[in-house]
């Protein structure tokens, strides 16, 4: 796709962004990061993404049965793929993250690093309190890294830029409602993870000449098996070209790198930090957030509804612990709804072959049962 | 030939008193609802001294069951594959697939899975409050969690985590009476804390104690001593038990009296051992290799706090700390501050677990290191590989083996043991004659 084809080149384009704004870029491993700040401090904030590259460098730094995305992150990171980073800022969330961060830390040591507490018990009434001192400590982490007090007016426009972002995207998402969608799984994603890296004053007005494409050209997407795609990290198009060249349309996801991370805004307050950690709060949560009810099925399951689901894949980086103790009763929940679902793991790499085979056979009785 | 130094060696005269408490431990668990205690599950650290206050208690401790349960072979197997086959990965806290095994199975080294009347449970690593997720949908029981605060330690975060802790115990005070219907008496609270917080100093000053040399503790003994701080903290007896303990570790100490009388290497280790193994240390020992010191060892059951260098010593016990605590916010204070000032936790942290390492490594006078990669805690797994590189950068021998601390499926003995002789040997010690 051509409108988001700056993936393919996002070290170039944080690179360029660096060089023609003057503004620090710094890396973030989680999207329980409030970026907001980090937007506002005058930095551009990038997730780390994957790379898919074999790689033989992380193994001394990390345990072997830690996820292969924690691996391949700080990978990228001895190797000097991120280069440019002028700081580095994790959200605690999982084990195998706070590792990469932590190797990445000590042995590519970036001019600014900081790791965000972000609390896991974000149902407790007591947590909205913790949050927002972590998020003021943050802030004034930030503001003697740069030198420059974080104002009203810059964390209002970050707000705002942030908020027209998710709105702008969830806008594009409601277009994949249709039968067939206007735009193809693969498309959406690498919408999403564009805005995980570009400046946002840059992919928003992107997002809105490309929505008004979509809606105005001729629809090519063939009707197919509406999937939703749901789990851990996942960066990886070929899986989900895959899929798609396969008969299915991959028409909503729940990923950390999907809907999860721009799902809900910032409603503005007076309190800007409050309003903050309310949104981190109140986002669709990772399973490792969703305590002591379990609030992400009720989301995901409503996604299925809106987006007329009829097949899940669940999806997620082997090791994933948060995502391995939602599998099983998410799987029962499908089925409860007559809705197959399918579980696969990712590692830096993908064997194809073996993705087709397993895809394709769900897929074909999956259309077995719609003939019955 | 080469005369090895023999030190005097004697069992611990409390030895007998420990196994006891560990076995009452349990059968007062499973004989808890009919005697009308309130039973309550958990992680092992999950704030007892709370449920104290309803009154009789008995508390299942999440970690010190799947341990328990590891060591029969049969049964953790059997329990392993129950949580697997309900779709449960593999790879997940192996504690935790053994509880539930046990639980799905209803089955127990002691008869049937008991059913608590709630979880309270403490979350720290990612598990423990999905941990018991799970338990309290199965057995259609409630559950409260209250988180552990983490982050790189300042004043201003220590004063937060503190308030946050705080208020959250508060509440899961009001949630326990109303799940229970039972009232709620502040001094069974203040006790327990001040149980809690004895056990816990008092076992840190038997393990401060290893550091002279020769060792006058073992790690194998101390697994099964740190137990009775881990399960019954809150309860008189322990500290008790603990005061006894370290009059005779003291004792030995004083009079050169070694936990391996062929005391000639000492060697550290981290994180948990196979706990159905634990015939490894005593394979080190016959080159005369002890073990006086283990960061996990040290952050179960035992209250350390670093000072300003970053080394660890023993919390205060009640009477070092001056006044007896007066009332509930107090109680509640002093429980959350003894759990975000235990360096233990801040090694939640990799890196402060590297510097824990070295540091532990250090004033325990170590000569050598071994690191379990444990494939069942990645909690406590997490830093570890780091902590090697470290170690070895210090100049300390290190040597790693990968395998589960209750999961028999993923222990190869042959495979460590090897390990284990090899890396004795290239430390330069022989095997001595019995």
């Amino acid at each position: 796709m051509e409108a988001f084809s700056v993936v393919d080149n996002r070290h170039e384009y944080a690179r360029e962004w660096k060089k023609r704004t003057g503004g620090p870029v710094v890396g973030v491993l989680c999207s329980y990061v409030p970026e907001e700040l980090i937007y506002a401090a005058g930095a551009l904030p990038v997730r780390v993404l994957g790379s898919h590259e074999p790689q033989d460098v992380a193994e001394p730094h990390i345990f072997s049965m830690f996820c292969p995305f924690s691996r391949d992150v700080l990978a990228q990171g001895l190797t000097g793929k991120y280069d440019y980073l002028d700081g580095m800022v994790h959200g605690l969330s999982c084990i195998h993250m706070r590792q990469a961060f932590d190797s990445w830390q000590v042995h590519v040591p970036t001019p600014y690093s900081y790791f965000f507490p972000m609390p896991a018990h974000l149902q407790s009434p007591h947590a909205h309190k913790h949050l927002e001192f972590e998020i003021l400590e943050f802030k004034r982490s930030l503001e003697e890294w740069t030198g420059k007090a974080i104002t009203d007016t810059a964390l209002d426009e970050a707000i705002e830029v942030y908020n027209r972002n998710r709105r702008l995207m969830k806008q594009v998402y409601e277009l994949r409602k249709g039968d067939p969608p206007l735009l193809s799984g693969v498309d959406a994603m690498e919408m999403v993870l564009a805005s995980l890296f570009m400046d946002k004053k840059e992919h928003n007005p992107a997002l809105e000449r490309w929505s008004g494409e979509i809606t105005q050209r001729r629809n090519t997407i063939e009707p197919g098996i509406r999937l939703m795609v749901l789990g851990s990290e996942n960066d990886d198009r070929e899986v989900l070209r895959l899929m798609e060249s396969l008969g299915a349309n991959v028409v909503i996801d729940d990923h950390c790198t999907g809907s999860r991370y721009f799902w809900n805004e910032v409603l503005p307050q007076k309190d800007r930090l409050s309003a903050i950690a309310s949104r981190y709060i109140d986002r669709p949560p990772c399973p490792s957030k969703d305590l002591v009810e379990r609030r992400r099925f009720d989301f995901v399951l409503k996604l299925a509804e809106d987006y007329g689901v009829q097949g899940a894949i669940q999806i997620q980086q082997k090791f994933c612990d948060p995502h391995e103790f939602d599998i099983p009763p998410l799987k029962a929940l499908f089925e409860e709804r007559d809705i197959p679902s399918l579980f696969l793991e990712l590692d830096v790499t993908v064997p194809v072959g073996v993705l087709r085979t397993r895809i394709e056979a769900f897929l074909e009785m999956m259309q077995m049962e719609e003939l019955v | 030939m080469t005369q090895i130094k023999r030190y005097k060696s004697e069992r611990l005269a409390c030895w007998q008193q420990a196994k006891e408490l560990r076995n009452k431990h349990y059968r007062d668990i499973w004989e808890a609802k009919e005697k009308g205690k309130v039973l309550a599950t958990g992680g092992e650290y999950s704030f007892i001294p709370l449920v104290a206050g309803l009154g009789d208690y008995e508390f299942l401790g999440g970690e010190p069951y799947g341990a328990t349960v590891g060591t029969d072979q049969n049964l953790a197997t059997e329990c392993a594959e129950a949580a697997e086959a309900r779709g449960f990965a593999r790879d997940m806290c192996s504690y935790m697939r053994l509880y539930w095994g046990s639980m799905f199975l209803d089955k127990s080294p002691w008869g049937k899975f008991v059913k608590p009347d709630f979880c309270l449970s403490w979350h720290l690593c990612e598990s423990h409050g999905k941990w018991y997720q799970l338990v309290s949908e199965h057995m259609g029981i409630p559950s409260f969690v209250i988180e552990i605060p983490l982050g790189p330690r300042t004043q201003n975060r220590r004063e937060a985590q503190i308030r946050y802790l705080v208020a959250q115990m508060e509440e899961a005070i009001d949630w326990m009476q109303k799940v229970t219907g039972r009232g709620y008496d502040d001094g069974l609270l203040i006790e327990a804390v001040s149980n809690e917080i004895d056990a816990t100093a008092i076992w840190a000053k038997c393990c401060e104690l290893n550091k002279n040399i020769p060792a006058p503790l073992d790690l194998k003994s101390m697994f099964s001593l740190y137990v009775i701080s881990s399960l019954i903290r809150c309860q008189p007896e322990a500290a008790d038990f603990f005061r006894t303990l370290y009059d005779e570790v003291k004792y030995r100490v004083d009079n050169q009296i070694a936990a391996l009388a062929t005391e000639r290497c000492r060697l550290y280790h981290d994180a948990e051992p196979v706990w159905h193994f634990l015939q490894l240390f005593r394979i080190a020992e016959k080159y005369g290799a002890v073990v006086p010191a283990s960061f996990y060892a040290f952050v179960v059951g035992t209250a350390f706090e670093a000072d300003e260098n970053g080394h660890w010593l023993p919390a205060k016990t009640m009477a070092e700390r001056g006044a007896p605590l007066k009332n509930r916010g107090e109680a509640l204070e002093l429980l959350a501050t003894s759990y975000v000032d235990r360096p233990g936790l801040w090694g939640w942290m990799p890196q402060q677990k590297v510097t824990d390492s070295l540091s532990i490594y250090r004033d325990w006078q170590c000569d050598g290191a071994i690191l379990h990669l444990n494939r069942g805690c990645e909690g406590l797994t997490q830093g570890l590989t780091e902590a090697a590189l470290a170690l070895k950068a210090a100049g300390a021998p290190t040597m790693v083996y990968e395998s589960n601390m209750v999961d028999p499926r993923e222990f190869s003995p042959t495979q460590v043991v090897d390990s284990l002789e090899s890396f004795l040997e290239s430390l330069g010690l022989t095997k001595l004659d019995d």
